[in-house]
């Protein structure tokens, strides 16, 4: 087969039309100009093939060549991604830095290591080029394996890192797997198939744009612990479900993904900082090596592959990023993982789409986002779920999807917010109001939600408490009572409230000052098991049955609300050490007296 | 007039006699052979007077060429169009400091010729985010509301809201001049004026002036009577100057940016003559991305010595914050300073706002070792009152003051002595340890109980009479 070239017929911003790209399919990858910019068949006419380049595109030339590549844009997926920091087109940031190369200029220094291209580079430029693997093997010469089916496993870091069939191989009888130290370009074994062998390598690739298969989806059975007190307490997300962090700027949403990336309770964390801020991605980056995995005893770094598309990267790759993630979080599903993708922000990357829908000069939609936009963001959100993986042994692995969005004016009525409140089961809305006032985060109990609490229930009174249920719907009952009094307390002034009215608003503002706020740099209070989480909650419920005692005892109320034991209690979110949780049992066994004799 | 930028003189010139239509800043032109996007244009009329422009589009026949100073003037058969091969690029120089230059870099006052060091792709690159330093050195401004509750760090870039009338500029020159990281050299200056009145650009060229840093300091004026388009450029010029001065020498440089709204007028009115689908407000669907390939070139490198810190001033229409240019701001940049009418209308000088101003980076420059072991919850505590304090004031307004009770009182009454003392400082440079006494003043006036951010052991520490020294005051009110 000949090699047909295309020519550049016309340029503008990120969007190259070419003529003579006949052969070429959508979704192919192409390289663009002499510089050999990355770039992707987006629509096909008749003589005009329409190109979104990855790079910066001054300096392409009417006539410039463009050479298809015939595949399409694809990521590395196997040893040597955790721990590593990649752009939106799984360059490997780290190592470019690593390599002196501290300012990434277009088509450059930066293209030299970017993986797109076929047959062994690929992989080596993604994951790493030295480093050897020492693979064990678990099946042998003989043994018949298809598609997902777990081969062995290599060492990185404290993970086992499953080395699967890919799913796009045919079954087949293995030739030969013996177990031995590789690189990552390196054949570990062959495969005899109906139609050849195939040789079988550490790494694999898959096309980002195709979701992976699964065997069989399941329901969702347990929480993603958070060490959250407001998220694993009043509004938990299911491992395998999906959540979304609408928020204007400055209400915390970057912190609370950066708290979800360092605190949760997933074997693997895959985030991707999507048209964010570089500096952040560096402070991120500086916590991770500190941070101790609890589970694992390795560096938090070493669970957690970080994709940074910052925002004043191309803009093309931004759209690119959010896909890249999704397909590694969906690998490390296949070995039976339990996974959370974390996205911040999902909104830049629907801009990403507007700004090359506009370049495309297609009709828009609401507020100039494309028609599509909310058949792709489903498309990501609907890559979360919990699954029987394809392939034996069985394994189940689930993937967590957060998605943060940043609304034009914290305005949720958007059409970003709107489209993904259609697709996720937990909705934490941040609100400027708390975080105004420095309430932490800022996650508003009136307009979050979590629809995984039916699900989520049998775990809970399993594991933690048979009373959950009762205790969150009494707290969110306390905030909604709390939120009616307010505006009464507004109009005619806290004096004029019945007794007990008056104890529900004191105990409200317990719950949100001793239990609901929690500072994410807080060196003992960042992160709460959910047994010390439930254990404060009961505490300050017992403050309620304390103060509630003492209606009606009109001389002892008054005394009773500045009892020095509340102070105790709002300061209890500094407490730490291993009688947590038996200190403030002890502590809620004195509030639910508050008789003055009884205090000390 | 001088051609410092160099690039057309060189090489290898293709002209072309004639466009085929003009609209605004866009000259539509016949496509030559080898035009490459993004390639400088000089255009020159009828009346012999140059101008400038750049490809921004390339379509099968035609070309379309932004004029950076419009396309007045120009008519159809006789504008001579010349292709210079090459992308826009600055001439950057450390030369460059103590001088006045145009919106692209020429300069413009009686000083020798600049020999640059270097000649530089204005649009710059991006940050290897795997290679930044992750901002940490504490900025003191000198400005109490900034220092204690929203610290200004090494490398971060932080913009200043503010409405039209109120003294932004002001803020600006005084953190520009004021400004060191403590025990280091006094920053260098880049100022970029994009779309200001002359006499904002003359306000700020006497404050240098009187503090004795007109050195330090360089400017680059595109003043509001100046072509709009060229606006686009005068930042890019700034920053490029800056990451030279930065990341190439080793310098601290502060980078004021001002106006961001008359940058992004600029950027609408090109968007609207190339017949985009505009976004909100009209403004373009990649005023995002545009920005932020501005803000995002501050930041700190590993391995390097020195720094870029990015001031931007936004001046919301109407003193609306979710209009989109404070709004996207305010997503790119890491925090904001918020200056507030009725706090100036309370004679209230610096009349900033705390309650929105936020630095997302201070808590990696903050804390033992590099400001006040204390500084995170005293600032936390005085937020929290002042938060307190200003929605008691709203419920007052309703219900009479005699309504509070006496704990409620004494909020209030701090949230007063707060804005008075602790913001309306007045032109005064207050060291940390000024600010933090002052804090410390108005937080001794509160029974220890109201300050529950405060751990026990911090107010144990300090409780045991301590006296001010910087005022020779008591401290009102300890018990």
């Amino acid at each position: 087969m000949t090699i047909v070239e295309g020519r550049i017929t016309a340029a503008s911003g990120p969007v190259v039309r070419a003529a003579g790209l006949e052969s070429a399919t959508v979704g192919e990858v192409v390289r663009v100009g002499p510089e050999g910019l990355l770039g992707e068949v987006i629509r096909l006419e008749p003589g005009e093939a329409t190109i979104q380049v990855y790079e910066e595109t001054a300096g392409l030339r009417v006539g410039d060549p463009v050479a298809p590549s015939g595949s399409p844009l694809h990521a590395w997926l196997g040893p040597g991604l955790l721990g590593a920091t990649f752009d939106g087109l799984q360059r490997p940031l780290d190592r470019l830095a690593a390599d002196g190369t501290w300012l990434l200029l277009p088509g450059r220094a930066a293209a030299a290591f970017e993986p797109q291209g076929a047959g062994l580079a690929g992989p080596r430029l993604a994951l790493g080029p030295d480093r050897r693997w020492s693979f064990e093997p678990e099946r042998s010469a003989g043994d018949e394996v298809g598609p997902g089916d777990r081969l062995g496993s290599v060492a990185e870091g404290p993970i086992r890192h499953g080395i699967l069939v890919p799913p796009d191989v045919a079954r087949g009888r293995l030739l030969e797997l013996p177990p031995g130290d590789h690189g990552i370009g390196e054949p570990i074994g062959h495969l005899e198939t109906a139609t050849g062998i195939v040789p079988l390598h550490l790494a694999q690739r898959w096309p980002v744009r195709v979701p992976r298969p699964v065997h069989r989806r399941l329901p969702v059975e347990r929480p993603l612990l958070t060490g959250q007190r407001v998220i694993d307490m009043l509004f938990p997300v299911a491992k395998g479900g999906a959540t979304v962090i609408p928020g204007g700027f400055g209400t915390g949403k970057t912190v609370l993904e950066q708290a979800l990336a360092r605190w949760s309770d997933a074997d693997i964390v895959v985030y991707v900082g999507c048209g964010e801020r570089g500096n952040e991605m560096a402070e991120l980056l500086a916590s991770f090596p500190d941070l101790i995995d609890p589970r694992t005893g390795g560096p938090l770094l070493a669970r957690t592959v970080l994709i940074a598309n910052t925002s004043n990267m191309p803009v093309a790759a931004r759209e690119a990023s959010v896909l890249f993630g999704a397909t590694i979080a969906e690998y490390f599903r296949d070995q039976g993982y339990q996974v959370a993708l974390l996205a911040d922000s999902t909104s830049r990357w629907a801009e990403a789409l507007r700004e090359i829908s506009g370049r495309l000069e297609e009709l828009p939609g609401e507020e100039g986002f494309p028609a599509y936009l909310g058949s792709r963001l489903a498309g990501f959100y609907e890559r979360a779920g919990r699954a029987v993986v394809l392939g034996a042994p069985e394994r189940i692995g689930s993937i967590t999807t957060v998605g943060a969005v940043s609304p034009p004016g914290g305005d949720f009525s958007e059409p970003v917010t709107q489209a993904s409140l259609r697709l996720a089961g937990a909705f934490w809305a941040l609100d400027a109001e708390l975080a105004h006032a420095r309430h932490f985060p800022a996650i508003s109990w009136t307009q979050s939600y979590s629809l995984y609490v039916d699900q989520l229930a049998p775990w809970y009174e399993e594991t933690l408490d048979p009373d959950w249920r009762e205790r969150r719907a009494e707290a969110i009952d306390l905030l909604v009572r709390e939120r009616q009094l307010l505006d009464v307390v507004a109009l005619v002034g806290a004096d004029a409230l019945p007794d007990e009215d008056r104890v529900v608003l004191e105990v409200a503002r317990l719950l949100r000052e001793a239990f609901l706020q929690q500072h994410a740099f807080d060196p003992v209070d960042a992160a709460r098991p959910p047994e010390e989480q439930l254990a404060l909650l009961r505490t300050v419920l017992a403050a309620r049955t304390g103060l509630s005692a003492e209606l009606g005892r009109e001389a002892t109320l008054g005394q009773a609300m500045e009892a020095p034991v509340l102070d105790e209690l709002r300061r209890a979110r500094s407490w730490s050490g291993a009688d947590l949780v038996a200190r403030l049992d002890a502590l809620a066994g004195r509030l639910v007296d508050l008789r003055p004799e009884a205090v000390p | 007039m001088t051609e410092s930028d160099a690039a057309g003189a060189t090489l290898s010139v293709r002209r072309l006699r004639g466009v085929e239509r003009l609209a605004g800043p866009l000259l539509i032109v016949r496509r030559a052979p080898g035009i490459a996007l993004g390639e400088q244009v000089i255009v020159t009329g009828r009346d012999g007077a140059r101008r400038h422009g750049q490809v921004i589009e390339l379509a099968p026949d035609l070309a379309v060429v932004q004029a950076y100073e419009g396309t007045a003037g120009l008519d159809l058969g006789s504008t001579l169009v010349e292709f210079t091969g090459e992308p826009f690029r600055l001439g950057v120089s450390a030369q460059m400091l103590g001088r006045v230059l145009d919106g692209r870099g020429r300069p413009i006052d009686d000083g020798p010729a600049i020999v640059p060091l270097r000649l530089v792709d204005v649009n710059g690159g991006t940050i290897n985010p795997a290679a930044r330093d992750h901002p940490s050195d504490f900025i003191e401004t000198g400005v109490s509301a900034i220092d204690l509750l929203a610290s200004l760090v090494r490398g971060q870039k932080l913009p200043i809201f503010t409405g039209a009338g109120l003294p932004a500029d002001q803020l600006a020159a005084r953190i520009a001049t004021g400004a060191r990281v403590l025990g280091e050299e006094r920053f260098v200056t880049i100022f970029a004026a994009m779309g200001i009145t002359r006499r904002e650009a003359d306000f700020f060229r006497d404050a240098f002036s009187a503090s004795g840093a007109l050195d330090r300091i360089a400017f680059f004026l595109n003043l509001a009577e100046d072509p709009a388009i060229e606006r686009l450029l005068t930042p890019r010029c700034a920053l490029s100057l800056a990451e030279h001065l930065a990341f190439e020498l080793g310098m601290d440089v502060l980078v004021v940016l001002t106006d961001v709204a008359a940058y992004a007028e600029a950027l609408r009115e090109l968007g609207t003559a190339r017949e985009e689908i505009p976004g909100r407000r009209g403004y373009p669907g990649y005023l995002y991305t545009d920005l932020a390939t501005l803000f995002e070139r501050a930041g700190r490198v590993k391995g390097l010595p020195g720094s870029l810190t990015v001031l931007p001033i936004v001046t919301m229409p109407d003193d609306d914050m979710t209009h989109p240019i404070p709004d996207l701001t305010g997503y790119i940049t890491e925090g904001q300073i918020v200056l507030s009418r009725d706090l100036w209308g309370g004679a209230i000088s610096p009349p900033i706002d705390v309650l929105p101003c936020l630095s997302r980076v201070m808590n990696a420059g903050i804390g033992a070792g590099r400001t006040r072991p204390e500084h995170r919850v005293v600032a936390d505590q005085l937020y929290a009152l002042y938060a307190r304090g200003r929605e008691l004031r709203r419920l007052v307004t309703v219900i009479g003051e005699a309504a509070l009770s006496a704990s409620e009182q004494r909020v209030l009454g701090f949230a007063d002595r707060f804005e008075r003392l602790l913001v309306g400082q007045g032109p005064v440079h207050r060291t940390l340890d000024q600010s933090f006494d002052v804090a410390w003043r108005l937080l001794d006036e509160l029974p220890p109980d109201e300050l529950t951010r405060i751990p026990a052991e911090v107010l144990a520490a300090r409780r045991p009479a301590e006296t001010d020294e910087t005022t020779g005051e008591p401290p009102e009110g300890t018990t």
